[in-house]
């Protein structure tokens, strides 16, 4: 790294966990501030993604730093900063300064960050695979081109774990998208990691999706090791497990929870508790998938499902953080189609294949929110600025037009109906030449900007104060007091409601799990390819238990196994209903779109569609009559008139909406605490999301959330392979009774099943008035 | 519509808020808040302009299905009192052809006391038909039967972990609270301390579906 620095050039490291690549990342600063003592200003940005890896960081650094007597100044900078120290930062800056996308980006909305960032030599990008392709990479990548402006022999250099396409990296760090401008210095490997898959008994059960079943077995392993992580893909699962491995604990080992939902403080205590060897095991989600080295964890189990190849690899990397050392790390699968998940992703990482990564162009509620930063900080010429918009990689293709309307759009809302004139944010004062009209606009932007919108959230209370961490506004709605809930490892009693707080208090009855709302991880399109794989080919299954085995074979004699590429479709009766079941493999995601679609299409052909029922391999549809020919139900033409119509008017936009009009300042951001209670609520995004499809449906915001359901949410495109697929490759396999490919399926009808057709809401609510009924009937 | 009987009268309630007083041949609407956008994006928050269009395109196509002569709007007919004066042209013209055909009476809100009606219409404080008081608030200590507006009832439910929400009337055997009718109106939940205090813990939250009045029992 230090002959990279020396001569000039800006750098991509790239190495496994434990490998020192933070330090490595630094030591080029640290000798040239050694060499020039007098240096003043800031000298090196240090941007991470999470606040808590800078405070580990400074740690770090600031040992070495003692040690050798250096005088070099190190500081934090994030949201929980005192707005004094703020301040002081502005004025007299530390050498080197630690701090996170969102942060950066709200400095450089300040008229003095062209003196701050005047002097500085080195940027530093920890992590750097975890956020480059999402908004929080298309803000830095912003800013970045923002600070090689203000400081032009600035050095990138980007810190990432193992990824599948370091070039891809490359360019996204370099200016103008050039990655030859970049070096990469790729790390020691490390030893291979030990794993295996945790098979109780020898079996495997038919369904669920925790792993919960293993809990006794999961016990044992942590008895065993001196300190084990125990990953849940959800927050609630995380809450399930820890309640049971709770149950099996008896011999009251100390063990937590944490994930990103829990209080702040309690995480912190966790975290430090972990750090400090007082904890054996800590049940966590991908809260903790980046984070502190905790150099003593010895075993990494993932309950249920991995996902893909890539993130398992990293979260058992968060186990022994000594390269010569293999880390540990056993997977628990939920069900059957998840051990073959789970023996997908074991092979993959045998054969070096990680997670594809999917870079898009960058986004326009991100951009708008960049432009108006810049905006507070000076006036702007239009010209200057697409100029050096477009040396960020993510912008490099960004049309003239489309600029001009993000601007338009800042001005005064980008609408065809010059309403707001008047009110304008922004005014040219002569052409091209742009300012902001008044002081409030950037007060109102620095109170606004950052990239995560979380769902409305609700604080969890107990009566002294003390926060236990938050539910979603949608969750708390369902609740009332004297109802007992299970949240941050304990059974709790909803004593009262008190503003945006729920007060608590601890119980010992049984309780029911807190839930959040949002998508689900889906299985990556390569383990689903593996997983097609195994299915077709018989020759693997010896590599199986024989529960699985069995399983497979039973399907090949009563049905059929389809194969890499065929999309399977049984169809039979069961129980007076008629069920069509397929295997697509798509993600839960995908699925559930799939299903609302059929059965809508069902409808129309007068199949009397009840419900469907989805997981991530496959779907189930049912209703009162045989599907005799399903290939009508999947025609290529259900992408057209009913798919649009159907993403328009689902969650999945008017989500992805609420999103772009957060970030892309539409709407003001709610403050903790500053809800208003009584009175009426403030507007919500889904009626202005419904107000501008029907009077501007072209609108700049719409696009924005259009482009984030595609690119992002990629079960759209996951949907249109599927059916493109459908077109030429479905097999159908008329069965007379239940198959074994299904029971998976079958056994969650009826607990999770979703009503048929487009109005499925009111269905809910007509069933939800029969249950009320049914409670309040007097006898 | 579905059928809504309310203190021994018959209505007809419509999903977005509306009722319809056949035997008055009167619709009944409560807090349009016409122009909230506008109001929004004097604070830098430029909500699209078209919410009094949208508002007001919906009133006119209610009042040709139902040939309703007379109109009460129960209050927060606009967002503030100079929400009028904004009105864009297609809005404005919207309404002034409602104003100029039915007999339109605005009740005063709190949100737009002292609002210039340059759009047409009677303005009132409160107004009382057939021995039905109207009016914007809840007056819990009035025992005569009232319709009102104000609160934005909304019902929220969470049925096989999907979150319903609806807008809702509330009912006690003698105060009927109207949903919000305004395209950009959010919604306060109908089980909200300060709506069960109005109405007294004999209440249900109706939604009007497809085909009937759903009733869901509010009880504390």
């Amino acid at each position: 790294m230090l002959t990279r620095a020396r001569a000039g050039r800006h750098a991509l490291l790239v190495a496994a966990t434990g490998a020192g690549k933070t330090l490595a990342g630094f030591l080029p600063s640290l000798c040239d501030l050694a060499e020039e003592p007098g240096f003043d200003g800031l000298h090196t940005l240090y941007i991470s993604p999470l606040k808590a890896l800078g405070v580990d960081v400074q740690r770090n650094l600031l040992g070495p730093i003692g040690e050798m007597g250096l005088p070099i100044r190190v500081e934090t900078r994030s949201g929980d900063t005192p707005s004094d120290r703020k301040a002081r930062q502005r004025a007299r800056p530390p050498h080197i300064l630690l701090t996170t996308p969102e942060s950066l980006s709200l400095l450089l909305s300040y008229p003095d960050s062209f003196l701050l960032f005047a002097n500085l030599q080195t940027v530093v990008i920890d992590e750097i695979h975890a956020f480059a392709r999402d908004k929080r990479g298309d803000l830095l990548a912003l800013s970045l081109a923002r600070l090689q402006r203000i400081a032009p022999t600035m050095r990138r250099v980007g810190l990432s774990a193992t990824v599948s396409d370091p070039d891809a990296y490359r360019g996204w760090l370099a200016p103008d998208a050039n990655e030859e401008l970049v070096d990469l210095v790729i790390g020691d490997p490390g030893a291979e990691p030990d794993l295996s898959i945790l098979v109780p008994d020898g079996r495997v059960p038919w369904s669920g999706h925790s792993g919960r079943y293993a809990a006794k077995q999961v016990m044992e392993l942590i008895e065993r090791h001196k300190t084990t992580l125990v990953f849940c893909n959800t927050r609630s699962l995380a809450e399930l497990i820890f309640q049971d491995l709770w149950k099996t604990n008896d011999q009251s080992l100390p063990i937590g929870v944490h994930h990103g939902s829990l209080a702040l403080e309690a995480r912190r205590k966790v975290e430090a508790a972990m750090a400090d060897g007082r904890l054996r095991a800590l049940v966590c989600t991908s809260s903790l998938d980046l984070g502190i080295d905790w150099g003593d964890v010895e075993l990494v189990i993932q309950m249920g499902a991995p996902k893909g190849s890539s993130r398992l690899l990293q979260r058992i990397g968060r186990a022994n953080h000594r390269l010569d050392e293999p880390s540990q790390g056993t997977i628990v699968p939920g069900n059957r189609f998840e051990y073959l998940e789970a023996r997908a992703a074991l092979d993959a990482i045998d054969a070096r294949e990680l997670d594809p990564e999917v870079f898009r162009p960058g986004t326009l509620d991100t951009l708008a929110q960049h432009i108006l930063a810049c905006a507070c900080a000076a006036p702007f010429k239009q010209g200057e600025l697409l100029a050096e918009i477009r040396s960020a990689a993510p912008y490099a293709g960004l049309q003239d037009d489309v600029y001009d309307r993000v601007l338009q759009y800042i001005a005064t809302g980008g609408y065809a109906l010059k309403a707001y004139d008047k009110f304008r944010r922004l005014v040219e004062d002569s052409p091209g030449h742009w300012r902001i009209t008044k002081p409030d606009v950037a007060r109102q932007h620095r109170m606004n900007a950052g990239i995560i919108v979380d769902n409305p959230m609700l604080d969890v209370r107990f009566k002294n104060g003390r926060m236990l961490g938050r539910v979603e506004e949608g969750y708390a709605s369902t609740l009332t007091v004297g109802d007992h809930i299970f949240f941050a490892g304990l059974s709790l009693e909803v004593e009262r409601f008190k503003d945006s707080d729920i007060i608590v208090r601890a119980s010992a009855k049984e309780a029911r799990l807190v839930t959040y709302g949002g998508q689900r991880m889906s299985m990556t399109t390569h383990l689903a390819d593996r997983v097609r794989a195994f299915l077709a080919t018989p020759a693997e299954w010896h590599r199986f238990p024989d529960d699985v085995r069995e399983w497979l074979e039973m399907q090949q004699r009563r049905s059929r196994l389809p194969e890499p590429d065929e999309l399977l479709v049984e169809t039979f009766p069961f129980e007076k209903r008629h069920y069509m079941v397929m295997y697509s493999f798509e993600g839960w995601n995908a699925h559930q779109s799939l299903g609302m679609l059929i059965t809508k299409r069902m409808e129309k052909a007068g199949l009397k569609p009840l419900g469907f029922v989805a997981n991530d391999y496959a779907i189930a549809v049912y209703g009162l009559e045989p599907i005799d020919d399903p290939a009508p139900l999947l025609s290529p033409d259900i992408l057209e008139g009913e798919f649009v119509e159907w993403v328009e008017q689902s969650m999945l936009l008017k989500r992805a909406f609420r999103e772009v009009a957060v970030i892309g300042g539409l709407v003001d951001r709610q403050h903790p605490g500053q809800r208003k209670t009584g009175k009426q609520v403030s507007f919500s995004t889904d009626l202005i999301y419904d107000v501008l499809r029907k009077y501007e449906p072209d609108h700049l915001l719409m696009k924005a959330a259009w482009e984030d359901a595609r690119a992002r949410m990629t079960e759209l495109g996951r949907l249109a392979r599927l059916v493109e697929r459908a077109a030429g490759e479905m097999v159908h396999v008329p069965a007379t009774r239940v198959t074994p490919m299904a029971v998976p399926l079958m056994v969650i009808v009826g607990r999770e099943a979703l009503p048929a057709g487009g109005e499925a809401d009111e269905a809910l609510l007509i069933e939800a008035e029969a249950l009320a009924a049914e409670a309040m009937r007097e006898d | 519509m579905v059928p809504l009987s309310f203190a021994g009268l018959d209505f007809l309630a419509e999903p977005q808020g509306a009722l319809w007083w056949a035997a008055e041949r009167a619709l009944l609407v409560a807090d349009l808040h016409l122009e909230k956008a506008s109001w929004f994006a004097k604070r830098g928050q430029f909500l699209p302009p078209y919410d009094s269009q949208a508002t007001l395109t919906a009133l006119t196509e209610l009042v040709e299905r139902t040939g309703a002569e007379r109109l009460y709007c129960l209050g927060d007919s606009f967002h503030d009192k100079f929400g009028c004066d904004r009105l864009p042209e297609a809005a404005r013209a919207l309404l002034l052809a409602l104003t100029a055909r039915l007999d339109w009476v605005w009740i005063l809100g709190n949100h737009d006391p002292g609002f210039a009606d340059h759009c047409g219409g009677r303005l009132v404080e409160e107004a009382e038909v057939h021995g039905l008081v109207l009016r914007h608030e809840a007056q819990p200590d009035d025992l005569r039967p009232e319709l009102s507006g104000h609160w934005h009832p909304k019902l929220r439910l969470q049925v096989r972990g999907k979150n319903v929400a609806r807008r809702c009337f509330v009912a006690s055997p003698t105060k009927l609270i109207l949903p919000a009718f305004g395209a950009l109106t959010g919604g306060l939940d109908a089980h909200h301390p300060q709506i069960m205090k109005m109405v007294g813990d004999r209440a249900a939250a109706l939604v009007p579906v497809a085909d009937r009045l759903l009733r869901f029992p509010l009880a504390a």
